[in-house]
């Protein structure tokens, strides 16, 4: 295993490789012993400019180092509604603890998201590869999912304190079962044994985490 | 009985009596919308209020007196819906509001038994607020038929209050329920947990307030507080001053400071949690589906390619065939030739030239007489007219309709700066725009009032007026179908340009779907019954001051200098100028108006053509004296001096448009 400060200095080389110098947090700060550390564990090769090159697996490892970098961004701007200017430097510490595996849970979570809350790409893991195939079992808004359909809201992804409280006036919670009827016209769904239609805007606020497949019975 | 262990909530239920309360025993109805609560109410009194499937329906509080075993008489007050001890909506707030200012000896806690997990949480918030609650279990036969078992004693026994299953509509579970209004109810001492954070405020808070007289506990008050409950704030302004106000409020905004999310959403999902660690231990479930005719009939109705053909029919079937064919047609013209003609109008002819001087001759039996024109059109036109649309619509109410019908409107509405909840009021104005523009109060957002209040004063024909207009039109088909494009498209056009003028944001859609449930008739019929002695009671006397003003207008000669004045204006739509008096007396009822027309089609004085302007410039134009009044009383008067405008306008433009266009184009209707 190599310390963050490995993984950060991979990360902002794999950046810098893929995105250009835009990103702010490709200083150099770096010193040689962060490069040296990296190049023993077989990640860089110094080039002859003096300069660190990424082999395959520090390539592999960065654009991991950032995929969960980017996820935790989303993480904490979807679920736990950090405001946007402060997910960075959240996630730059949540990085290092999202230890394999644990990445493609959160991915699922949120429904393999493609992009950070500031627009960069997220590295695609091999969850979203295996969703590509096999659109249940994730996390959608209740307006991204099909007639028929069951799941648990997951979260209400909105700040807004009158949406909150009119969702949760109708008992629409994290934690309800729910079940999507219609999307035409407008959204219906049952929540224990009542009916309850919305607009697309409100929809799009439900976040659902849906169940694998529905025994479709009645149809 | 069965809440033995709360010897202490008792005591301290004994202590709370001493408070003002009335010296009748109160009862206080609170509960969601659509469990039953009006009808639950109509069984305790024998007294009728409005019952209704539809969400926001019972905005007006309806009192009564039952008979308790032991002589006991007692005061049942049943308010509007109510969802969370939070407000959000207007009649909400109401509900709330009446928690605390009508001190109550129960408070009657009603619930839909199939929906208890969800609804469980107000009776928290009610037993934390140290009220005494009784939790009603009604509905009780649905729950039954998906399958659904409540081992009542353990929630009772949970909860510390008394619980009581019932089915309003059969009377099950009645007689239990008397006897349990007629004795004292315990305050449970159950508390919510909400979390430390949370916890430290309210306490803190709680301390401050103190425990003054106040029907609502501290708890409560600071846990509202917390959560920025607007009306509990303003109230503790008022009651403490800004100084000690400013102190508390500064904790509210430490701990919000503190928290990632409101207080109010960490509070709910503590309730929340509470509520189904007691309900696991006595709400049992059976996966049963729910009946195969309500399924289908349930899809039927929403799915876009059977919903809109449905709802076609119910309107042409319904507002047509119903109200226009047989309430407009058959029994006004019974009403008319047979009572009035024939009977009541000779006999009042007689009765007054021979018993009253000369001058008031016209007053009542001249052509705009008070007996003559006033009470005649009142009972034997607008009575059965709206008599029949109050009957389809209570059977759409009652059957759940309504909603399915908002969520089928909702996106078309929505370019007009409306939702599909503006349905309501919009069919209603079809039956009678006043009345319609009294329910916009069901509305959210006071935009979407004004909105909704200009499109009924402009664009939609009130069902008598629709009448007059439609038998005017039937032998003249292009110009029936001119007037339907014409309105339709002023509806949209205005109502668009309205949504786009008018500051604000577009309103949120979210809705309640009650089950489809077959209306009973004597509901139905008692409601259709409250609903036409309401408006008789109104509208009547709105018949007479319209004959009386006529009458003077016509003897001071105000009414002739008008219609001089008008006469300009209607060459301009290519009307002649006899057609003013439909106008000016159009003002007063809109169908006195198109009645006027009538008149004028009949001496053969309008061509097909200057028919269908006239019917277009006066289905547009100010609607009638009664309507004025209430959007007055609604809006503010500044609000309806501006719609009038707006409406004045857009009447004469479009009536001046369509008369060029079919002039140029050579077109003959």
């Amino acid at each position: 295993m190599v310390s963050p400060r490995v993984e950060e200095f991979l990360e902002n080389l794999y950046l810098r490789e893929t995105e250009g110098d835009r990103c702010s947090r490709v200083g150099d700060e770096d010193n040689g012993t962060t490069q040296r550390e990296a190049e023993n564990a077989g990640y860089v090769v110094t080039g002859p400019d003096g300069k660190a090159q990424l082999t395959e697996a520090g390539r592999a490892l960065g654009q991991r180092v950032l995929r969960r970098c980017r996820l935790a961004e989303r993480l904490l701007h979807d679920v736990l509604l950090v405001r946007k200017d402060r997910t960075q430097s959240n996630a730059c510490a949540f990085e290092h603890v999202l230890q394999d595996g644990l990445d493609n849970r959160i991915c699922t979570l949120l429904g393999h998201p493609r992009v950070c809350p500031h627009g960069h790409p997220i590295p695609e893991g091999e969850c979203c590869k295996r969703a590509g195939l096999d659109p249940l079992n994730e996390v959608s808004a209740l307006c991204d999912g099909r007639p028929n359909q069951t799941g648990v809201v997951a979260y209400l992804s909105t700040r807004d304190h009158r949406e909150i409280q009119k969702l949760m006036a109708l008992g629409i919670l994290p934690g309800s079962d729910i079940r999507l009827i219609r999307l035409f016209p407008s959204y219906v769904f049952e929540l224990g044994h009542t009916q309850f239609t919305v607009d697309r805007s409100l929809a799009e606020k439900i976040i659902v985490h849906w169940r694998d497949r529905e025994d479709d019975s009645s149809s | 009985m069965r809440h033995g262990p709360l010897v202490s909530g008792a005591s301290l239920g004994v202590a709370r009596e001493s408070r003002a309360m009335p010296a009748i025993r109160r009862v206080l109805i609170v509960g969601n919308p659509n469990v039953g609560k009006s009808a639950l109410f109509n069984r305790l009194t024998g007294r009728y209020a409005t019952v209704s499937n539809y969400p926001g329906t019972t905005v007006e509080v309806a009192r009564g007196r039952a008979r308790l075993p032991g002589g006991v008489t007692a005061e049942v007050i049943d308010t509007p819906g109510l969802y969370s001890l939070l407000p959000i909506t207007e009649e909400e707030r109401v509900a709330a509001d009446m928690l605390r200012e009508q001190p109550a000896h129960v408070v009657l806690h009603v619930v839909d038994t199939k929906n208890l997990p969800r609804m469980l949480g107000l009776t928290l918030q009610l037993i934390e607020a140290q009220l005494p609650v009784v939790l009603v279990l009604n509905l009780y036969d649905e729950a039954r038929e998906l399958g659904i078992r409540v081992d009542v004693a353990r929630l009772s026994e949970r909860l510390g209050i008394p619980v009581v299953i019932t089915v309003s509509t059969t009377g099950e579970g009645f007689p239990a329920l008397l006897r349990t209004l007629a004795s004292p109810v315990p305050i449970s001492s159950l508390t919510v947990e909400y979390g430390t954070i949370i916890e430290t405020a309210i306490r803190r808070i709680a301390e401050r307030l103190g425990n003054g007289h106040h029907p609502l506990s501290a708890r409560t008050r600071a846990a509202l507080l917390l959560q920025g409950d607007e009306p509990e704030r303003i109230r503790l302004a008022r009651q403490r001053g800004e100084g000690d106000a400013a102190d508390i409020l500064h904790i509210v905004a430490e701990t919000r400071a503190r928290l990632n999310h409101s207080p109010h959403y960490y509070a709910t999902l503590a309730l929340r949690a509470r509520v189904e660690e007691i309900l696991g231990e006595c709400f049992f479930t059976a996966p049963r589906a729910a009946q195969r005719w309500r399924r289908l009939a349930d899809r039927l109705c929403m799915s876009p390619l059977t919903g809109f053909p449905i709802m076609a029919a119910i309107l042409y079937f319904g507002l047509y065939g119903f109200v226009g064919r047989i309430g407009a047609g058959v029994v006004v013209d019974w009403l008319e030739d047979r009572v009035f003609e024939a009977h009541f109008i000779p006999w009042a002819d007689y009765a007054v030239r021979r018993f009253t001087p000369a001058l008031l001759h016209d007053l009542f039996v001249g052509e705009y007489g008070m007996l003559t024109l006033g009470l005649r059109y009142a009972v034997a036109i607008i009575l059965p007219v709206v008599g029949a649309f109050f009957l389809m619509f209570a059977i759409l109410e009652d059957s759940g309709y309504l909603p399915r019908l908002a969520m089928l409107a909702d996106r078309a509405f929505k370019p007009l700066g409306l939702n599909g909840r503006a349905v309501i009021p919009m069919a209603l104005g079809f039956g009678c725009d006043t009345m319609a523009t009294l329910v916009t109060r069901t509305l959210e957002t006071r935009r979407e009032r004004i909105l909704c209040t200009l499109l009924l004063a402009l664009a939609i024909p009130c069902s008598a007026q629709l009448g007059v207009i439609l038998a005017l039109l039937s032998s003249h088909p292009g110009g029936l179908l001119l007037w339907v494009g014409v309105v339709a498209s002023v509806f949209f056009a205005v109502g668009r340009l309205g949504a786009v003028l008018l500051p604000g944001d577009d309103p949120m859609f979210y809705m309640e779907l009650p089950p489809l449930r077959w209306p009973l008739p004597g509901n139905v019929l008692v409601k259709t019954y409250t609903r036409m002695v309401w408006y008789f009671r109104e509208i009547l006397p709105m018949f007479l001051l319209a004959s009386v003003l006529i009458w003077a207008g016509q003897i001071t000669h105000v009414f002739a200098l008008t219609l001089r004045a008008m006469t300009p204006a209607l060459r301009l739509l290519g009307l002649p100028p006899e057609s003013g008096v439909a106008f000016l007396f159009g003002f007063f009822r809109r169908d006195y108006g198109a009645a006027g027309l009538y008149d004028l089609q009949e001496k053969g004085l309008l061509t097909g053509n200057q028919l269908t302007v006239a019917a277009i410039t006066l289905t547009l134009f100010l609607p009638c004296v009664a309507q004025l009044l209430v959007m007055h009383k609604e809006r503010g008067w500044r609000m309806t001096a501006a719609i009038s405008g707006v409406v004045l306008t857009t009447a004469f433009t479009v009536g001046w448009t369509v008369h060029q266009v079919l002039q140029w184009t050579g077109i003959f209707l």
